[in-house]
């Protein structure tokens, strides 16, 4: 892959486009279309397509499956305690209300909380799968 | 002819349906069984998507100048459906790796008869 | 605090502790957690069943959304009895796991065997407590991708193919299951099930609204293993771990039947259902199921796949008394979806102890070697017994009813086909008898020694509990006829 002069400039380039881009989707679903679904798999292609240009093996260094695995298991448990969070405090499960000033406020960081721990889910996973895949062959 | 047009959402949705699942019933390839059932899967994720549709209607964001909206409900299904579907494609995709990897072949009939001669 | 939130927290606890256990290292301490977890949801299901069964019915709101526009757990009698049947049987399956697993399952894959392990049980438990339909299709997914999971985890290489058969089968049935569901929310526009059946009666001449009923009874058809689309069971029983197989068949397929019922019972009104010909359907396939898969189970070869095709047979009971659409069917099939579970987990769970030992469940392998594990064999005979529906034991209790609700209606085919399908359960049972017992066993097997206290006391106490229930009928017929009371059969 050391040759692919191009290939390697370009998707260099485009990297951190595509990571911004899934950052934006992340935070600005909010306010209009997007959300952690999309936003996690978005994210996810930026590194796909690091592994496809650069190996496997650098991909690794970067993120090894092993934090993969922790980061996954923590979006489920930033979902999951964001509703264990409003039961402490007193409402139903994931009811966002309480989590702010004024319940407006609150659904507001329900809902940020809620899709940040779907997106850093959605994105690890995706990036995990890929790697189990693209590293069968090798042991 | 006019129910046929009035209606072409259920019929697109009606012919993916029955082309997905012939294809896993017909084929004895497992990557092609599951070609098949995204295929089947996917002209749900249609049907839902079309009936949710409302005719004139805008995207479901609060915009000035705009009266009606499309139904969000559904749309909001099928990205949990879609979600679903990865799921389960990816770890028909990862039995299958490992299936090859033990019986050597991806053919149901190969993996038949290896199971029987043993 | 506790007391309002019990229903939610019995699916978050499996839900919020399986990330936990994916990532622990070490086997003993993701064992531990999930003892610990599956300890507490047995607790609180108990609790919530009490709780119903002195203040009827609860209903949780999820995000404080009013039905029917949030998601709503609606518990009555039905759903907490279903409840403590899978967390009891999950808490009963877990001290069983720690040698089980320990000997089946390669060492890395433990902790992600009880992450799946874990969220199984919160599928489980979230079908059994929601009260919205496409909440119960997601919840269907959790549990059935987990179960494919856990099923490939077995030794033998045929685990995957049988994972494989059972994914394509078990997501062509949930599939078929959200095609209802859509057409039942483009006619009714609610997904909620209470709103529903207020609203289905002004819709329910329309064909949609039939052909909705047709995909979903076909969908959960599919993945209850009702005869004959009962073709991925055998093999999933047979190559899964077994514990995955104790688990999953004591509540993977009683869940469904519970669906079923609900969907009959709750979702469509029983009048619409009488006007289709589904009870008929119900009859005809469980008489056939019990006639067909408990002569199958007779020629099987393989301990563990005679018991797969006699839970395909004890499916044909639950589906018979559903059928019957009276109040006595449906109490045996409540009662039945409970006492098969604690039957069939001691049957499972003796064989398992056998294939612990020797590592195969093949009867040419088994011969001779119930004289040499005695106590795995007592508790194999009493699950046996139940199993044929000796008096005194839990599986006597169910066909006691459903022939009660049998001769209720003259269905003298029935109660030929559930008092025959008992007599060819006695030839099974006695073919295992007669392998263990009767048989000598082979020299390379003299050597063979009863099974470790970590398998025989659970064995034990789920065997001892099928006598228990053919006395005390409380707790089963009881909860089950309150439950049909809630469900508003008269």
């Amino acid at each position: 892959m050391s040759h692919n002069l191009i290939l390697r400039i370009i998707s260099k380039f485009l990297i951190p486009l595509i990571i911004l881009f899934a950052f934006y989707v992340q935070f600005h679903g909010d306010f209009g279309p997007g959300g952690g679904f999309q936003a996690g798999v978005i994210f996810s292609v930026a590194f796909i397509l690091y592994t496809l240009v650069f190996g496997l093996d650098s991909a690794e260094k970067i993120i090894t499956p092993v934090v993969l695995r922790i980061l996954a298991s923590l979006g489920v448990v930033i979902y999951a305690g964001t509703g264990v969070a409003s039961l402490l405090l007193g409402a139903n499960y994931l009811d966002y209300d309480v989590l702010g000033k004024t319940p407006v406020a609150g659904q507001h960081v329900g809902i940020l909380v809620i899709e940040l721990g779907v997106g850093i889910t959605v994105a690890s996973v995706m990036i995990l799968i890929f790697y189990s895949f693209a590293g069968r062959d090798r042991d | 002819m006019e129910l046929i047009l009035s209606h072409y959402n259920y019929w697109i949705v009606i012919f993916l349906m029955m082309a997905g699942f012939y294809t896993v019933i017909s084929r004895g390839n497992l990557v092609k069984k599951i070609v098949g059932l995204n295929i089947f899967q996917v002209s749900v994720f249609l049907l839902y998507i079309s009936i949710g549709n409302v005719e004139g209607g805008t995207a479901p964001i609060v915009i000035e100048g705009a009266e009606k909206y499309s139904n969000p409900l559904p749309h909001v299904l099928i990205l949990t459906a879609i979600v679903v579907g990865i799921a389960t494609t990816a770890l028909a995709l990862a039995l299958v790796v490992r299936i090859r990897e033990a019986y050597g072949t991806i053919e149901e009939e190969e993996i038949h008869e290896q199971d029987q001669s043993l | 605090m506790i007391d309002q939130h019990v229903s939610l927290l019995l699916v978050v606890i499996p839900l919020l502790a399986a990330p936990f256990v994916a990532v622990l290292p070490g086997r003993h301490l993701a064992w531990l957690a999930t003892q610990i977890i599956t300890a507490i949801c047995f607790a609180l299901a108990i609790y919530q069943l009490l709780q119903v069964l002195q203040g009827g019915i609860i209903s949780y709101e999820l995000g404080g959304w009013a039905p029917p526009w949030g998601i709503e757990y609606r518990i009555d009698a039905a759903n907490a009895l279903l409840a403590v049947i899978i967390a009891g049987i999950a808490a009963i399956t877990a001290p069983y796991s720690l040698a089980s697993v320990q000997r089946e399952i390669p060492q890395h894959q433990h902790s992600l065997f009880y992450a799946s392990f874990l969220l199984c049980i919160t599928g489980l438990l979230g079908i059994s407590l929601t009260g919205d339909i496409f909440n119960l299709f997601v919840f269907l997914e959790i549990s059935s991708l987990s179960s494919y999971a856990l099923i490939s985890m077995g030794k033998q290489r045929q685990a995957l193919t049988a994972a494989y058969q059972y994914l394509i089968m078990g997501t062509i049935g949930a599939t078929f299951f959200l095609i209802g569901v859509g057409l039942l929310y483009a006619q009714t526009g609610t997904l909620n099930m209470a709103d529903l059946a207020a609203r289905l009666p002004e819709v329910i001449q329309l064909r949609t609204v039939h052909t909705a009923f047709g995909f979903i009874l076909v969908g959960v058809a599919l993945k209850l293993a009702l005869f004959p689309l009962h073709l991925w069971l055998p093999n999933a029983y047979t190559f899964a771990p077994s514990v995955v197989t104790i688990f999953l068949a004591a509540t993977a397929t009683k869940v469904a039947v519970y669906v079923m019922l609900r969907l009959n019972l709750t979702i469509f009104s029983s009048d619409f259902v009488l006007k289709t010909p589904a009870n008929e359907i119900f009859l005809t396939l469980g008489i056939i199921g019990i006639i067909v898969a408990s002569a199958t189970a007779i020629i099987q070869k393989d301990a563990k796949r005679l018991l797969a095709y006699s839970s395909v047979a004890q499916i044909g009971y639950m589906i018979i008394g559903l059928g019957f659409a009276s109040i006595a069917g449906l109490t045996a099939t409540l009662v039945h979806i409970f006492n098969h579970a604690i039957m069939k987990a001691a049957l499972f769970m003796a064989i398992g102890a056998i294939f612990y030992r020797i590592g195969s469940s093949r009867l040419d392998d088994l011969t001779g070697l119930g004289r040499q594990m005695p106590w795995t064999f007592g508790a194999l005979i009493i699950g046996g017994l139940s199993l044929i529906g000796v008096p005194g034991t839990a599986g006597f209790i169910s066909k006691w009813y459903l022939v009660i609700a049998a001769l209720e209606q003259d269905n003298w085919l029935a109660t030929i086909a559930i008092l025959g399908g008992s007599l060819l359960a006695v030839i099974y049972v006695w073919k295992l008898v007669e392998v263990l017992y009767f048989k000598v066993a082979t020299s390379e097997r003299q050597d063979v020694r009863e099974a470790p206290l970590l398998l025989l006391v659970p064995t034990w106490v789920i065997a001892l509990s099928n006598i228990y229930f053919g006395f005390d009928t409380t707790w089963t017929v009881g909860v089950a006829q309150t439950a049909i009371k809630m469900l508003g059969m008269s």
